[in-house]
């Protein structure tokens, strides 16, 4: 249905409300004297004048390095510690309790907790990111790896397929939607941690500047750097999409004919 | 026949109570090794007293007036900003869903308007509101709203086509169209998206308590960790957890409960979110 209007108007009608918003928003603010919606002409001036500077790149770079380090390595953590515990329905019930509850923990909280560990330095934003994002990767694929398909378990064995291949050609294949899943909780945990902890205690980083600005009443940097956020997290969640796109075209094209038959 | 039924029923109480045994002997192992961790110096105790310790403080915390308040204040914010969003999310979700052309336009704004971080408005909420309630508010609603709002607009297309038509042969108006053809389709999805919302908004009252010093738990922690009584940091950090693990359990009691009538187990998140 939807593929049978043409792309023109189809790219028309995805235009025409973002559109119609920032032209209100320019609009409307356009004479504000107000201190703190400063006109939208004057936020972009700004943005473009702060963020594409060559010292921008000094408080853009080290966040997105610490999201980067502490994104991966949940995720690898999170992928090959939730496997094994997935596997066995031991280890399973013993720990799903523990897990449940180190999940529950709302990650924020670990940014004064690793400071005593770690410091204010890198390694903590890295950990805080690592710990908060780790959780829903973990639990996610542990129910990915529970809900493998029973028939092809049984012929995979019977087949006598050996354990790195049964690993990686029917384990990580057949969980990855679910990794998936959690993967991308993780994605705004970890912004969210990005942000928070550079608040909380940094020297560089997006959020860091973003607090020097309100707290020196900077108000169109203030505005571009919420906008600059704003870019990072839909920029990050279209690289995210991409990624999914690429691993899981086969898992999409087969629910879709599921779906049509 | 009737001995039959009565011994499964007792192998599967029997097998549900060694699961949850299983599951209690994680939690203890996992007691004793914070207990046994910091009491051997594989960590300093400065940085992670003994489990005991931990335990103690939160007993002697529990009875002053700062404990309740804070988780007082905690779940009041989590609340209202839960509520505000739910009830945003539906009123929204059900009027844009119920029009295909509405749809359309509001795709390209709500993909974008979605992965923004809630946490990028701190600074504004802090101007606008400083440490208030209302600061909390903001970020709990901005984060939460969105979680109901997809889970709606699946659901409102999820309706049968059949069962639209139909209601519209028998000369049902708009309301009784959503009350009896949209609504019940909706709701197992608004619940998901509920379940989604409940714990991050929790999660964002935390960070904001954390971040900007409204009142709650989140202060209480940052304010202990900088006084340096680390039992009591971690004292709140555990009763975090549990109000975590309350709202995961309630929502998904919830759940259950509310489509106790719902013929099939339909959406997990895992499908929700995708």
């Amino acid at each position: 249905m939807k593929n049978l209007v043409p792309p023109l108007p189809r790219l028309a009608v995805a235009v025409a409300l973002p559109a119609a918003l920032i032209a209100a928003w320019w609009i409307a603010s356009a004479d504000s004297q107000s201190f703190y919606f400063p006109p939208l002409q004057t936020i972009l001036q700004t943005f473009g004048r702060l963020w594409f500077s060559p010292q921008a790149f000094g408080n853009i770079l080290p966040s997105l390095w610490r999201f980067s380090v502490g994104y991966l390595a949940a995720a690898f953590v999170g992928i090959a510690i939730g496997i094994p515990i997935g596997l066995s329905w031991n280890l399973r019930n013993v720990l799903e309790p523990v897990l449940e509850f180190l999940r529950a923990i709302p990650p924020p909280v670990l940014v004064p907790v690793l400071i005593l560990f770690a410091g204010i330095g890198n390694e903590m934003k890295a950990l805080v990111i690592l710990f908060g994002c780790i959780w829903p990767v973990l639990l996610n694929t542990v129910a990915g790896v529970r809900a493998l398909d029973d028939v092809l378990a049984e012929t995979v064995r019977s087949y006598r397929i050996g354990r790195y291949a049964r690993l990686w050609h029917f384990v990580l294949p057949g969980a990855s939607p679910q990794i998936f899943t959690g993967l991308r909780q993780a994605l705004s945990i970890g912004i969210i941690l990005m942000v928070v902890s550079e608040m909380f205690a940094a020297r560089d980083g997006i959020g860091f500047v973003l607090v020097q600005y309100q707290r020196t009443f900077a108000i169109p940097e203030m505005w571009s750097g919420i906008i600059l956020l704003g870019i990072i997290g839909i920029v990050l969640s279209l690289i995210f999409r991409a990624i999914e796109a690429w691993l899981l075209g086969w898992y999409h094209g087969l629910r879709q004919s599921q779906r049509a038959g | 026949m009737p001995a039959a039924p009565t011994t499964k029923v007792r192998a599967k109480l029997t097998a549900r109570t060694f699961i949850w045994l299983q599951g209690l002997s994680g939690l203890i192992g996992f007691a004793a090794l914070l207990e046994i961790v910091p009491r051997l110096g594989i960590v300093s105790p400065d940085y992670l007293p003994p489990f005991s310790a931990i335990m103690v403080a939160l007993f002697k915390e529990m009875t002053t007036a700062t404990f309740w308040t804070a988780l007082s204040d905690t779940l009041e914010a989590w609340a209202i900003g839960l509520v505000i969003s739910v009830v945003a999310g539906v009123a929204i979700g059900i009027a844009i869903g119920s029009s295909q052309l509405l749809r359309n336009l509001t795709h390209s704004t709500i993909e974008f308007l979605r992965p923004i971080p809630s946490v990028a408005l701190i600074p504004l909420a802090v101007l606008l509101y400083g440490s208030q309630l209302q600061s909390t508010l903001v970020l709990v609603v901005y984060a939460s709203f969105w979680q109901v709002l997809i889970q709606v607009l699946y659901g409102v297309q999820d309706v049968d086509p059949v069962a639209r038509e139909t209601a519209r042969c028998y000369g049902l108006g708009t309301w009784a169209q959503i009350r009896y053809v949209t609504w019940p389709t909706t709701l197992p999805y608004l619940m998901t998206g509920i379940r989604l919302a409940a714990a991050v908004a929790l999660i964002l009252a935390i960070t904001s308590e954390v971040a900007i010093d409204t009142q709650g738990l989140g202060k209480e922690i940052t304010d202990t960790e900088s006084g340096g009584a680390v039992a009591i940091m971690y004292a709140y950090v555990i009763v975090a957890g549990i109000i975590g693990v309350i709202v995961n359990l309630g929502a998904r009691a919830l759940e259950r409960r509310v489509l106790a009538w719902h013929p099939s187990v339909r959406l997990d998140t895992a499908e929700a979110g995708a």
